[in-house]
Parts: C-alpha cells; sequence; structure tokens
C-alpha cells in the first residue's frame, strides 16, 4: 500500500486463443481480434462497451442478456462472439430514437411502469422488438403477450405492467 | 405547481437511463485494467482442510494473483455479528477465506485475481485443496437431536439460539379454553435471486490514499465503516457507492460477504482496479437465503371460534453462521399473531446450525412463515368448529377502536414491544368478501364439481411490523444555478424509485416539478449517516427525515424571498419554480434565491443577475451572514421512528387444480392492502405485485434442493424455478388508506408486504377445491405436483 | 461460468468439417450451441476444439421429399416451426414446437442439435421416435442414416460416432387424415417435460394405427408400444384407454427427482397418454 514499495509486475493478458471477427453492431462496422470462447455478451459489454444488455445467468435461462442477432432475439450469453462473424447484432443502445426520445415500448414502459430496478428490461425490451418484427402473427391477448415474454425473467414487477406497455406498445405501433 | 404531488400516480425519473441501456450496474463502470476475481470454494457441507496448494494457479498465465487465508493480513479474522442478542451464546460468523475447517458448499477457500474472469476460473481449477470430510446433517429436525453430527463442536444439538417470548398468560387462558387446534406446518428455503447477482469493484489511489469501492449492496455506509475499521483507513478516505442495484430483497445486506472485504484488499495490494461480478451459480451457493422454518402451532379457542391463546414452537435454520443474528426469527416469532386480537401468547424458537449458506432476511424475514402457521391454523379451526373461514377470521380481528394494539412481552426486531398502531382491518376483509363473493363462488364450485372440475377459494390476513429505526437523515440542497433541487440521503434504491417517492414529497413543499428533484443516494460522498435499505424502512424513515428537511427549506426560501420581495412571508407562496407573491404576478426564482442567500455575490450567470434585481435576502446589521446563519437554501434533518408502524392486507384466490395431472392454475387473485398514505399508488402497487410473485414463487415453485451429503443440487435457473409471466396470474388490488400516527407523513412500509400470505393463500386454496376428493391439508410449501398426487394417493389408496 | 478454452474453426465444406472432427477425439461440433454453450459455461463439458459448422455450405434449411420433411443440421427450431409447408405435411412439429423452451433459445437453437444432444426430456427427439424419422450422418467412413429407434441411446447418448456429423434429421410426413398431439406437463412455461406424450392416429378403415412416445419419464424418448398394441387390438374404448394408462405407467423408469416423484410420473404418464390419444383422434378423419 505504501508509495515507496516498488509496484508489482502484473499480468495484461490471457494466453487464450484468439480469432479475428467482422461484424455490425447497431449499424456500426466493427472489426475486432477476440478469444475464441469470449461470449458475445461480454463482447458487446466489455469490449465495445455496450453495458446496456445485462448478464443475469449465463446459462439462457433469465434472458436479461437478450440482443437481436440478424433480426431476431437470440441469448448473446448462448452466443460466442466468434459465431457472430458476419452477423448484424443490435442492442438497447440502438432502440430511442435518434432525437434521444424514446421507443414506443421504452415510453409504454415508463408510461405502464413495466421496470423497477430496470435489470431484466433491456432483454425484455429486445426480446419483445424481436416478436413485433417477426412473421409469426402477434397475439396481443394477455396469454399471448405472456408467451411473448415468457423466455425472460423478472424479479421486481410480477410481470402486470410489463404485459399492458407490451400491449400499449403494439397499438401505438399501429401492431396486431 | 399547486397539484399535490404526494399521492399522484408520477412516472419516474430514473426509467429513461434504465430504458436506454445507460444503467450504471456495478460491472457497467469503466474501469481501465481491471483485473477479475474467481473463488475457489469448497465442494463439501463440513471438512478439515489438510492442506492447500496454490502454485499452479499462480503460474498460470494471466493470473496477478492468489490468496488464501495464509495472505490475507488483517483479514484473516471472524467477522462481525451484527445484531448481538443475549439468547445466542457465541455466535458462529465466518471468515474471509477458510482456515481450517469449512462449512458449507460454497464457502470460499481461496481467491483467484486475473486478467479477465474466463482465465480466473481457469486457475481456479488449478488450486489443489486437501480436504478431509466429516458427516452430516442437513435435515433440521435430525440435527436437533442428541448425536448429531455438529457443524461447531461448540454447539450441542447445533442450536444457535434459544428464545421464549411470553405475552399475557396463556397458561391459565389454555385452562379455561374449549377447543384446541393443532397443526405442524413447514415452509422450506428459497432464495431472492435478484436478477443483477451481487458485485463489488473497488479501486485504491495511492497518492489521496483513497479507496473506491462500487458495490451491489442495500448497505453503502456499513459497508464504508466496515472497511476503514478493518483495514483501517480514515472513513473519509473509503467512498462506496452503491450504483443502480438490480434488485436486492434483502440478500444484499449481509456485510460482509467475503468478497467485500476481499476484492478492495486485493485493489490495494495490487495496485489496479479489481472486480468480483458474481455468477448464478455463485449466487446460489454462496450468497444468503432465507425461509426454512417448522412450526408446531396450537390455538386455544372458545366453541364461538374466539382465540384466547396460542402457542408456537418453532425451529428455524439459519445455516452455517449467524451473521445477522436472531433477525429472522424473532420477526417470525413477534408477528404469529398477525391481526388478531389473541391476547395470551407463548412463543418459542430454536435457531438451529446446519452446514449449509448463511440464512439472513429474505423478502419478508420469516413473516411469510408465520403467516403460513397461523393463517393455516385459522383454516383448521374453522374447519374443526364448522365456521366459515371469513366468519372466524372476523370474530378476532382487532378493532379500530382498539388501535394502538399492545402485545406487552412480545419484542420486535427493533427492541420494542409489539404494538399494532392502526388500521381498519375488519373493513378490508369486508372488501375481499365483496370481490371474491364467498357465497356465489360457492355455487360456482359446487356445479363445477358436478362437471368434474375443481375450483378452490383461499384467503389469508397479514400484518407487517414496517419502517424500523434507529434513523435515517435527508439533506436538501436548492442549486443556485439551475433551481434544481438535490437531495441525499443514507440509504439506497434497487428499483424502488426512491427518487421518484422522495421527489413527491419534496415537491409539494418547494413548490418544484418531480423532474427538477434529483436525488443522489447510494453514495457515502454524497451523504454519509444512515443505516440501509431494508424491513420496507425507505418510505417510513428516509421519507419522512427528507420531508422534515423539506420543511426547513420551505421556511428558510420564503423567508429570504420575502426579503427579496419586500412582503411578508405569509403572503407567498412556493410553485413553478419561485416564490410567488400570492395574486399577483411579482416573483423571485428559485434559482435567484438560493444564489440570494449566499453571500459571495460574483454574477457568474443568470440566477446571480437576477437575484441582484431584488432586495438583500437577509435582513440584518452585521456580517453578511448572521450569528447561526448558513449560506445558500439547504438543510439536513434526520428522522428516528418511535417504533414499528405496522401496514397490513389480505388477500385472496380462486384456484382451479386439475387432479389427473396435479397441476394449480390461478383464476383469480385479489389484494386488499394498506400501507398508510401512499406517495406513489403506482409504485405502491408495483411494489405489491412484485411481491406476490415471489409468494407464488415460493408457494408454488422456488424451493433450494439441498441433497444429504449438503450439495445444493439445483442451483441454477433451470432447476430453481423462478416463475415466469406465464405462471403469475393477474393481480387485483384494492387500497385502503389509515395514515399511522406515528410519523409526520402517516406512510407505512410496503416493500415487503406482497409476498407474506400468499404461501397460505394458495395452500388454502388448493385445498378448498380437493375437499371432495381428500382430507388432506397443504402445510407444507412449496405445494408440488408431487405433494398434490400424494395428498390425492392417500385419499384413495391404490387398489 | 464462462467456458474453458478451445480452438475455434470454422469450415465451409462438409469435407473439411468431417476431416476437422476426425482430427480431433475431443472435438465437438457448434451448431445453434443453446444446449452447448451452457454445458460449457458451466464447464460439464471441456472440448478441445469447437467446429462451428455455421457457414457449411449446404447445411442450412429444410426440403420435403420422398414423404419426409427434411431438417438440415444449420435448421433453427423457429425456422421449422414457421414453416407453413412444414405445418400442413406433419402439424405435430410446429404443435409440439410451442413446448421447446421460448422463442429466443428456439430462433438460435438447432432441431438437429438437439437431436443430437438427447435429453431424455426433450421434445423434439420424441417427435423424430413417434413419426418413426431418422437421420443422416457424415463421416470419413461415408454417409448412413440411423432410424430414430436407434439413435437415442440414453440421456444425452445417441449411436453417433465420435468422427460422425448429423447433417440431416428426416421427419416423415404424416398421412392422410392422421390426427396428432402433444400433450406435456412441466411445472413452468418452456422447461423441460416432466412427461410428455406425443400421439399419431392413423385411420385406416378398420384398422385404426396408434403411435405414442413420451419423454421426461425414463432414461431415453421411448416408443410406447404397449399401449399402442392395446389400442391396436381393443379400438378405442373406455376400457382401452384405461388399460392404455395403466400400461403406460410401466413405461417411467425416471426415479424421484427435485421436480417429481417416480409415483406422480407414472399416474401422470397414464393421464397425458389418454389426453393426447383423445385430442389425436378427434382431429382424425
Amino acid at each position: 500500500m505504501s508509495r515507496a514499495k516498488i509496484r508489482a509486475k502484473l499480468p495484461t493478458k490471457s494466453a487464450d486463443p484468439t480469432v479475428d471477427i467482422e461484424l455490425t453492431v447497431n449499424g456500426e462496422r466493427v472489426s475486432a481480434e477476440v478469444s475464441t470462447r469470449m461470449l458475445l455478451s461480454d463482447f458487446l459489454r466489455h469490449e465495445l462497451g455496450l453495458t446496456g444488455t445485462h448478464v443475469g445467468c449465463e446459462h439462457g435461462v433469465c434472458g436479461a442478456c437478450t440482443v437481436l442477432i440478424n433480426g431476431v432475439a437470440g441469448r448473446s450469453c448462448l452466443t460466442f462472439a466468434a459465431q457472430a462473424a458476419g452477423c448484424e447484432v443490435r442492442t438497447i443502445e440502438s432502440v430511442a430514437n435518434k432525437d434521444g426520445t424514446l421507443h414506443p415500448l421504452q415510453e409504454a414502459f415508463r408510461d405502464c411502469h413495466g421496470l423497477q430496478c430496470g435489470y431484466c428490461t433491456p432483454g425484455m425490451i429486445m426480446n419483445i422488438l424481436s416478436s413485433f418484427n417477426s412473421s409469426a402473427p402477434l397475439d396481443l391477448s394477455d396469454e399471448g403477450i405472456r408467451d411473448i415474454i415468457s423466455g425472460n425473467l423478472c424479479r421486481c414487477t410480477g410481470y402486470q405492467n410489463i404485459i399492458a406497455a407490451v400491449r400499449q406498445a403494439a397499438k401505438a405501433m399501429s401492431l396486431g | 405547481m399547486s397539484t399535490k404531488m404526494f399521492g399522484a400516480r408520477i412516472k419516474r425519473n430514473i426509467d429513461p437511463q434504465l430504458l436506454i441501456g445507460e444503467g450504471s450496474f456495478v460491472d457497467d463502470i469503466p474501469l481501465a485494467g481491471a483485473l477479475h476475481v474467481a473463488f475457489v470454494r469448497s465442494p463439501f457441507a463440513r471438512a478439515k482442510i489438510k492442506s492447500i496448494s496454490t502454485e499452479f494457479a499462480e503460474q498460470h498465465p494471466g493470473v496477478a494473483a492468489v490468496y488464501t487465508c495464509d495472505n490475507i493480513g488483517a483479514l484473516d479474522l471472524e467477522l462481525p455479528q451484527l445484531i448481538p442478542h443475549p439468547c445466542m451464546d457465541s455466535p458462529r460468523t465466518q471468515r474471509p477465506l477458510a482456515r481450517g475447517d469449512v462449512y458449507y458448499v460454497g464457502q470460499t477457500v481461496a481467491m483467484v485475481v486475473a486478467v479477465d474472469r474466463y482465465t480466473a476460473e481457469d486457475a481456479a481449477a488449478l488450486v489443489d485443496v486437501d480436504y478431509d470430510p466429516l458427516p452430516v446433517e442437513i435435515d433440521l429436525e435430525k440435527a436437533i437431536l442428541d448425536g448429531a453430527p455438529l457443524v461447531h463442536p461448540t454447539h450441542p444439538n447445533n442450536i444457535a439460539a434459544d428464545l421464549v417470548q411470553i405475552s399475557g398468560d396463556p397458561d391459565s387462558a389454555i385452562a379455561g379454553a374449549e377447543h384446541v387446534t393443532k397443526i405442524r406446518v413447514q415452509v422450506d428455503r428459497s432464495t431472492a435471486a435478484p436478477m443483477e447477482c451481487r458485485a463489488v469493484a473497488a479501486t485504491f489511489d495511492k497518492v489521496m490514499g483513497e479507496l473506491t469501492v462500487w458495490d451491489s449492496t442495500q448497505g453503502p455506509i456499513a459497508i464504508r465503516g466496515g472497511l476503514a475499521s478493518i483495514f483501517n483507513i480514515d472513513e473519509d478516505k473509503v467512498r462506496v457507492i452503491a450504483p443502480h442495484v438490480g434488485g436486492g430483497f434483502g440478500q444484499k445486506v449481509l456485510l460482509f460477504y467475503p468478497d467485500e472485504l476481499l476484492v478492495p484488499f486485493a485493489a490495494m495490494q495490487l495496485g489496479r482496479p479489481v472486480k468480483f461480478i458474481e455468477d448464478r451459480r455463485e449466487n446460489f451457493i454462496g450468497s444468503s437465503q432465507e425461509r426454512t422454518q417448522i412450526h408446531e402451532i396450537e390455538l386455544y379457542a372458545k366453541k364461538n371460534g374466539e382465540v384466547i391463546a396460542l402457542v408456537d414452537r418453532f425451529l428455524h435454520d439459519t445455516g452455517a453462521f449467524i451473521p445477522y443474528g436472531i433477525a429472522v426469527a424473532q420477526v417470525a416469532s413477534t408477528s404469529i399473531a398477525g391481526p388478531y386480537r389473541i391476547p395470551n401468547i407463548r412463543v418459542e424458537f430454536k435457531a438451529v446450525y446446519t452446514p449449509t449458506v448463511v440464512v439472513t432476511p429474505y423478502r419478508g424475514c420469516g413473516r411469510p412463515q408465520a403467516n403460513f402457521a397461523i393463517e393455516r391454523a385459522m383454516d383448521k379451526l374453522a374447519e374443526e368448529l364448522g365456521l366459515d373461514r371469513f366468519e372466524v377470521r372476523r370474530r378476532n380481528l382487532i378493532a379500530d377502536h382498539e388501535f394502538p394494539y399492545l402485545r406487552k412481552g412480545l419484542l420486535f426486531a427493533d427492541g420494542l414491544p409489539v404494538s399494532l398502531d392502526s388500521g381498519q382491518y375488519h373493513k378490508a376483509l369486508q372488501l375481499l368478501t365483496e370481490k371474491l363473493a364467498p357465497e356465489e363462488f360457492a355455487v360456482q364450485q359446487k356445479a363445477a364439481r358436478g362437471a368434474g372440475r375443481y375450483l378452490g377459494l383461499g384467503l389469508s390476513f397479514y400484518v407487517e411490523g414496517t419502517g424500523l429505526g434507529p434513523y435515517e437523515g435527508g439533506h436538501i440542497k436548492i442549486h443556485p444555478i439551475t433551481g434544481k433541487v438535490y437531495v441525499n440521503t443514507g440509504l439506497t434504491s434497487q428499483g424502488q424509485g426512491h427518487d421518484t417517492v422522495f421527489a413527491q414529497i419534496v415537491a409539494d413543499q418547494l413548490g418544484v416539478a418531480v423532474t427538477d428533484v434529483i436525488l443522489v443516494e447510494g453514495d457515502t460522498k454524497a451523504f454519509d449517516w444512515g443505516v440501509a435499505t431494508f424491513a420496507s424502512r425507505a418510505a417510513v424513515v428516509s421519507g419522512n427525515a427528507i420531508h422534515k428537511s423539506a420543511l426547513i427549506v420551505r421556511k428558510k426560501t420564503l423567508a429570504a424571498a420575502a426579503n427579496m420581495l419586500e412582503v411578508s412571508a405569509d403572503d407567498l407562496e412556493l410553485r413553478d419554480g419561485a416564490a410567488w407573491v400570492k395574486g399577483s404576478n411579482r416573483s423571485v426564482s428559485l434559482a435567484a434565491i438560493a444564489t440570494a442567500t449566499n453571500p459571495l455575490r460574483y454574477a457568474f450567470n443568470e440566477s446571480a443577475k437576477a437575484a441582484t434585481q431584488f432586495a438583500p435576502a437577509s435582513k440584518h446589521d452585521g456580517p453578511p451572514l448572521a450569528e447561526g446563519q448558513h449560506p445558500g437554501l439547504e438543510a439536513t434533518d434526520y428522522y428516528s421512528p418511535p417504533s414499528a408502524t405496522w401496514a397490513y392486507g389480505v388477500h385472496g384466490a380462486i384456484v382451479e387444480v386439475d387432479p389427473e395431472i396435479c397441476a394449480i392454475k390461478i383464476k383469480r387473485y385479489v389484494c386488499i392492502h394498506d400501507c398508510g398514505n401512499m406517495i406513489n399508488p403506482t409504485i405502491v402497487e408495483g411494489q405489491v405485485m412484485g411481491g406476490i410473485a415471489q409468494g407464488i414463487g415460493g408457494a408454488m415453485y422456488e424451493r433450494i434442493e439441498y441433497d444429504t451429503e449438503g450439495n445444493l443440487i439445483n442451483a441454477n435457473f433451470v432447476d430453481f424455478l423462478v416463475p415466469y409471466a406465464t405462471e403469475i396470474p393477474p393481480i387485483e388490488i384494492l387500497h385502503l388508506e389509515t395514515p399511522t400516527p406515528l410519523n409526520p407523513l402517516g406512510v407505512k412500509g410496503v416493500g415487503e408486504a406482497g409476498c407474506i400470505p400468499v404461501a397460505a393463500v394458495i395452500a388454502s386454496a388448493v385445498e378448498d377445491a380437493l375437499r371432495p376428493l381428500t382430507h388432506e391439508h397443504f402445510y407444507h410449501v412449496p405445494i408440488t405436483p408431487s405433494a398434490i398426487h400424494a395428498a390425492l394417493k392417500k385419499a384413495a389408496p391404490a387398489n | 461460468m464462462k467456458p474453458p478454452p478451445f480452438e475455434y474453426c470454422a469450415p465451409r465444406s462438409l469435407k473439411d468439417a468431417v476431416e476437422l472432427l476426425a482430427a480431433d477425439p475431443s472435438a465437438m461440433v457448434l451448431a445453434g450451441g443453446q444446449s452447448l454453450i451452457p454445458a460449457l459455461n458451466m464447464r460439464f463439458a471441456a472440448p478441445s476444439r469447437l467446429i462451428d459448422i455455421q457457414h457449411v455450405e449446404g447445411l442450412k434449411g429444410v426440403v420435403i421429399e420422398g414423404g419426409n420433411i427434411i431438417v438440415r443440421a444449420m435448421t433453427r427450431h423457429r425456422e421449422l416451426e414457421l414453416n407453413d409447408e412444414v405445418f400442413r405435411a406433419n402439424p405435430l412439429i410446429r404443435e409440439t414446437m410451442a413446448h421447446v423452451a421460448h422463442v429466443p433459445i428456439r430462433n438460435r437453437g438447432t432441431v438437429v442439435g438437439s437431436l443430437c444432444h438427447a435429453d431424455a426430456a426433450a421434445e423434439m427427439p420424441s417427435i423424430l421416435l413417434v413419426t418413426d424419422g431418422s437421420v443422416v450422418t457424415e463421416s470419413p467412413r461415408g454417409r448412413r442414416e440411423i432410424p430414430a429407434a436407434d439413435f437415442f441411446q440414453f440421456h444425452m447418448t445417441t449411436s453417433r460416432e465420435p468422427d460422425e456429423i448429423v447433417v440431416e434429421a428426416h421427419f416423415p410426413v404424416l398421412p392422410q387424415g392422421a390426427g396428432w398431439a402433444f400433450e406435456e406437463f412441466t411445472r413452468r412455461h418452456g422447461d423441460y417435460a416432466i412427461a410428455a406424450v406425443a400421439a399419431i392416429v392413423t385411420r385406416a378403415g378398420a384398422t385404426d394405427v396408434v403411435s405414442l412416445s413420451a419423454c421426461g419419464v425414463a432414461s431415453r424418448p421411448i416408443r410406447l408400444t404397449v399401449c399402442e398394441q392395446i389400442f391396436a387390438a381393443q379400438g378405442f374404448t373406455d376400457a382401452s384407454f384405461k388399460a392404455a394408462g395403466e400400461a403406460a405407467k410401466e413405461y417411467v423408469t425416471a426415479p424421484d427427482d427435485i421436480h417429481a416423484t417416480n409415483d406422480y410420473r407414472r399416474d401422470l404418464l397414464a393421464s397425458l397418454v389418454v389426453r393426447a390419444v383423445e385430442k389425436a383422434l378427434t382431429r382424425s378423419r
């Protein structure tokens, strides 16, 4: 702790094998040399600084890390950065309007108190957007919406306000 | 701003930031060159450590350091026992890194620090620990028997604490009873499972001698105090920040988890930022849990259903250590009589060491267990006396005129006697009756049975002592440039929307928009007196402290504005961010008042220029600041509650049970709830609905499963079943608002309420549904399909 | 929870992929990764090499040919689920798919990957089994077809040789007029089955054929042959349903676990058999 002590020589990188990747993230071309085992979630968060994508379980159950991969929702914790080479990835950071105003789905979450701690929210939103964009028919019944968000755990809200938010957003976006 | 903000459904200030992905949770804080931690954890529930070899791990490429109990200096200690109580005999606490013995699977044995978490995990696997496993007993009832393997050789029969509390004269009342109902109930272990696991990051500035720690904690001030004490650094040189925290529910206020000390230690040792981001498995095997209790409850009653005495004996599983003292068991034991008069009570508990993760409060903190015991017993009493379940409750509820209702002899977790302060219990039950219409339901139920469908109705009434002391503070300052109002308090939010509800309190006093009130909390540099977020206390304790501070700032603002506008303060009103002469268009902005009250009159900005247009803010002779006067519009005050304030409510549900596949479907769920005056009903409902969802988890899905060797076999979200949206029904909520007389705002806590009665509601409803098929009772939660199946099987033995 | 280190290869041709796999006995094939990556993150598996087959030519898409729905190795669950031609050819697939985890997992996870993972409680293996489907593998020794009945050996174990890559799964088209049903019980929506039954009822004049499979109840997906025989012999009567339910119980070998007792699973399976056959029957013509 003393300033007189010689600073320890510490390692700066691991001995992992690496791979070069190129992909598009939120519309921007990105190239990087990454460890072969680096998860897409860690790549987005720690290599690109896009920390809006959260990590909740790293075994694919909670959905907090959900991003869009080539337009459809996928778990970034169950995808290697290397697998995303050549893909188009979209994260929560790309959702709000360019002028900084909220996307109708984000607005609906706020209006309906659809978030509390906000940790699951980005993954929840990316999953819902994927459903909104999907060619599959959109079922906006209570049960249908519960099914849409059923791959995302939320520990705070009890889901009811999220369901209201999905319905409000779909209406605002003239979906369903 | 003439509209009152207190009580309004205001949208949350914090939301836009969280919604666009710009939240800042611990792992989001950019720390250049940070090193990452992985722990070596015990694979045995109880073992002697024969040796630890770290050589291979140290040599692994990318590893910066490996720590064991032998090279952590002052941290090689038994951690503090936070809440002492005389009923505990030499309470045991954990060491940051095990020395000699391990006491549960998951206990931290060594810490690896490396360039990234991947490498740290590789190296952790290279630490070679030689264990000598010891026998264990996981079953709570067997653990207290003579001859059972001991967690701590110092504690015979694994008893950590034993406490009897008596209110009234139970022995005499029992002698006069006409009926006794006895049941045994069990609630199994669960875990908070916040979506963000715990996380700690630290950096040490050698030049300034300053340690900065980001901790996903519910109590940064206490963490700061502990770090300063243990590392022997001045408190001012330690800054602890709880940034955005992704849920806590009690789990994030242990003081201390090993990592909360070891990470700052490594940052100081290594001169680089260090991070520990707990993963989900570690959250299951390393972070605290709660709930296992086995109650044997007896109700002594008159034939008319009036309960005159209650006797409850229960076992409480405290895990391998008891750092938090008897809090959970004590809250359970003092909540045992619920909303009922029951004037004579004897309640005894034994807290039992088991070789498992430590037990500390998880949302509800003993109340769900106590509620399950008393409410299931009330149902049984009704059944035995041939009374309706609503009626038996009606006959025992405390009446409005009986408040405050004292349970002399029962000391609550704040050390004060239980005193239920206010409420409208009968009205609440009446509202539930109207909503569920049990008589009409009985007709539907009968018709459904005819068609081979099994519907059931259940209910449960709960009380919750909230807003525990000792105190919190509030600091308010009106910014001289913008006129925005900055508010600080010592506790911290994990999603409860403090930034909005506290802003609502302040906005009413200072006449500003809620969005112009900016709350900074959870940072010891912003406010460093206070306790923490737990026990449904933030709105009550910090809310009232902030309210008191706002009153002072309001008074200062009006006095200064009166001088500036040369009118009497009584002729002024605060609205739209300014002080206005009533009935005129003359006003001065809060920014200008804040500037004018600072005798330093550099015209830095527009507010300062504006301020010079008015008469001075202070009228006195002598120096610019009069004796006792402070510059600016600022105040700090504190609130210390006289005792807990008791919220309450009653929930009811209608379920359908499919006896062929043993599935429960909740068709309706109704909640009648009273937390006193509501600051923001939308946020109250959010808290309640989230609590109910966790309650449903505990009632039907979530159980921590240890095998007989003490391995946690469902330490993941595949097998520990946190409900998805598909498992949670719509919730109907009705509010009552009975202001508490105990605090200026008339508010009671709401954070934990939702989860408390759910298990009893579901059990009551399932039992009611299956009455034609089985006389078995559901006295054990979670109620699994296998449990329903077993109950049906008992009714109809295989032919 | 981070994966162990490995060498990563992304071959473009099947030939290269086969060579890469054959060259390293501890290599593993990575397709959608929705079963493999959790196992890696939990360090249950530590392959020296991962062969990512997503760029391999010829492994994408679905075709219906020669009475089979041919699902190539990189076909994601969701793709198969939303394919209307597949739905018309074998509606059981879409019905079952709604029970396979959740949409984001189905968006990435491949059907062939799920078959190779061969979890005893997974849904798609039991569909391959009930339809008498098969898989096709490629190895240095060439191509071979393995019938579903021979493929699933044990929980997470198949008859695929270590150097074989499964390149296709063949799900037969349902006969005209066949009825179908998939009945599952899970504690949470999207979880692996506590028990599930797939049923196909083909009405062929006097001889109705019932095919039944189950998952979640034994060490692998199983055909409920005895139940099938009961319906074949007795037709659809109260007595035959009862007898089939009773017979189904004997197939349950899963011991008590944290989600269900053996005793409960037995009765559950009996109920699901009855429900599945009833439903399939009403859908048959």
